[in-house]
């Protein structure tokens, strides 16, 4: 029964299992389910599948924008591009002929190119990132993006990721943290949201704010709860009143903490998980009217 | 001291312990002002119960809109929009997908039908409060909301005001996790970074970026190593790795459920098991930094 369908897999806070649970989904659909997948690692920022999914580099791209370059000896400093500039990118000193951009501030929209009747802005290209492309298993593949350290336009390099989505089977993407523009450009482009919470006041709230996130979205989602067993019944009772589909709960071991450390897929190691990764995968996919 | 020390309070990875270590600092520091600048999901006030005396809404962002009956459908937009943010509605009309939207204001400037407007968006919220251990400022991003960075910079402009005004010398920012905009935006300026990381290849990794990202702002980092016995092996190796990198060895801590109860109850570990294993190596730490602040000719 193969379908088309694109998963997020979400947290409000960080550090709940949202790799461990994407990592898992990966291998258990790929290697003993035998559905066609793909992962892409979305949490761009600090990408950590890789660790996880032991998988062939087979081809790396760069994520580029453009950056304006300016020639000062066309420039006649009239201001336009500093005054369109959204973004506070372009200093100038038209007393001292000097203009320059600061690249970090830069979004690389262009604008300032658009309105220059000088001819003085040319088109510059910066790198921000790479997409990395791996062969994982049975022609599944894994994608990685990957910022490039010091930049800030994470939206940027996670939008370029979502491009290399293929149409066919189930698309997981591990998306990063939080309930804002990242994440938004993540999930936007999904079918459903798996969001992975922890039994804490910590968890319990930021999950409340990733729902708004997801109901603002209309996508249809469910949780899972990881480190269960702190019995933490704010957390059980919201999710009953509020009437989400509770997909399954991975329960805190120290081995599973200790396995996770050292980098290996949690339902490789042990049977009890790959029933609950099993669990997760049916609701998702049956839960789902596509 | 004229101006105050700023200490940003990070982690590279998400769920390291951040929140809970900031907030035993700001029980053991007794003239700090809290920024919470983990402005995506914003949880030290769970801990630290603040009064909010004052809100204010805060645009960090603009969308374009375009007016249907000003639309003559050229195009120009589209060809020009370098975030693909233009795209057509169901009934086939030139709309804006607010999500990729990044306000640049390029497709209002270029329309000859002037049909495009910039909007701010106010969707933000910064809180002024009092806690037990001094003033709050915390953010809240509006869902979706485009540049935290702007929002966490102006969260710490405001803590930087209280703390000069009421001549507080240290201001905790608790940072959020991963190393864009926002991260960015809570390292740059700032005296001094405590990463807290985890004994873990995720942690470890994630911790490098940090480092490296932290190095380009030039700003020194102090490392903390929590939960290290759920593998001490890695942490042994994760110390040797930042010794190789010059990074003063880090300070570890145990796993302890002494913390998840603390936070259930609303309390720092410092209140909850004063006396306690962790509160004693928490204290260990925070003499460290307090040497760092004060007398950084000693080290």
């Amino acid at each position: 029964m193969e379908r088309d369908i694109k998963i997020a897999i979400t947290s409000g806070k960080g550090g709940t299992g949202k790799t461990t649970v994407s990592t898992g989904l990966f291998y258990m659909l790929s290697k003993h389910l035998k559905y066609t997948v793909q992962l892409l690692d979305c949490d761009v920022e600090e990408p950590d599948c890789h660790i996880f999914i032991k998988a062939l580099r087979t081809a790396g791209f760069p994520v580029t924008t453009f950056i304006p370059v300016i020639d000062t000896e066309r420039c006649t400093f009239c201001g336009k591009c500093k005054s369109i500039c959204a973004y506070n990118s372009l200093i100038m000193l038209p007393s001292a002929s000097f203009i320059e951009v600061v690249e970090d501030m830069c979004h690389g929209c262009g604008a300032c190119l658009y309105v220059c009747n000088e001819k003085a802005i040319t088109e510059g290209v910066k790198e921000i990132g790479t997409v990395n492309c791996h062969e994982y298993h049975a022609g599944d593949d894994f994608i990685e993006g990957r910022l490039q350290v010091g930049s800030a336009l994470q939206t940027r390099v996670i939008r370029e990721t979502l491009n290399y989505a293929k149409q066919k089977g189930i698309t997981l993407y591990d998306s990063p943290p939080g309930t804002s523009c990242p994440v938004v450009a993540a999930i936007s482009k999904a079918d459903y949201v798996i969001m992975v919470t922890e039994p804490t006041p910590f968890g319990l709230y930021d999950l409340k704010l990733m729902i708004n996130t997801v109901r603002q979205l209309k996508k249809d989602h469910g949780i899972v709860i990881n480190k269960a067993g702190l019995e933490f019944r704010r957390l059980y009772d919201y999710i009953k009143n509020e009437n989400i589909p509770l997909l399954g709960e991975i329960p805190f071991k120290r081995e599973y903490a200790r396995d996770y450390s050292l980098g290996r897929i949690l339902p490789e190691t042990d049977s009890r998980l790959r029933d609950i990764f099993t669990g997760i995968i049916h609701k998702v996919l049956n839960g789902k009217t596509v | 001291m004229e101006k105050p020390f700023e200490i940003a309070i990070l982690s590279g990875k998400g769920g390291t312990g951040k929140t809970s270590i900031t907030a035993a600092f700001a029980a053991l520091a007794e003239n700090a002002v809290l920024a919470d600048c983990d402005v995506d999901a914003a949880d030290l006030h769970l801990i630290l119960s603040p009064q909010v005396y004052f809100t204010e809404n805060f645009s960090s962002g603009s969308r374009a809109e375009i007016e249907n009956e000003k639309c003559t459908a050229c195009g120009i937009c589209m060809e020009l929009c370098r975030f693909n943010a233009i795209e057509f509605d169901k009934k086939g009309y030139y709309c804006i997908d607010e999500y990729a939207c990044e306000g640049c204001g390029l497709c209002a400037e270029a329309c000859p039908a002037e049909a495009i407007r910039i909007k701010k968006y106010k969707n933000n919220s910064i809180f002024f409060s009092d806690c037990r251990f001094g003033p709050m400022i915390y953010g809240k991003l509006g869902i979706a909301e485009e540049n935290s960075g702007r929002l966490v910079s102006r969260v710490r402009q405001y803590a930087k005001d209280i703390a000069v005004k009421n001549r507080k010398q240290l201001i905790f920012i608790d940072g959020p996790p991963g190393i864009g905009c926002p991260a960015i935006s809570s390292v740059t300026g700032a005296d001094l970074v405590v990463a807290v990381t985890e004994p873990t290849l995720s942690g470890w990794h994630d911790l490098k970026r940090l480092i490296e990202m932290v190095g380009k702002f030039h700003v020194s980092v102090y490392v903390i190593i929590n939960k290290y016995d759920l593998n001490g092996d890695m942490a042994a190796a994760i110390e040797n790795n930042l010794q190789e990198m010059g990074i003063a060895t880090p300070r570890r801590l145990p796993y302890n459920d002494a913390m998840v109860f603390a936070l259930l109850e609303g309390k720092t570990i410092m209140e909850f098991e004063p006396d306690g294993l962790m509160a004693g190596e928490i204290n260990k730490i925070w003499n460290d930094i307090k040497t760092i602040i004060y007398e950084p000719e000693s080290i």
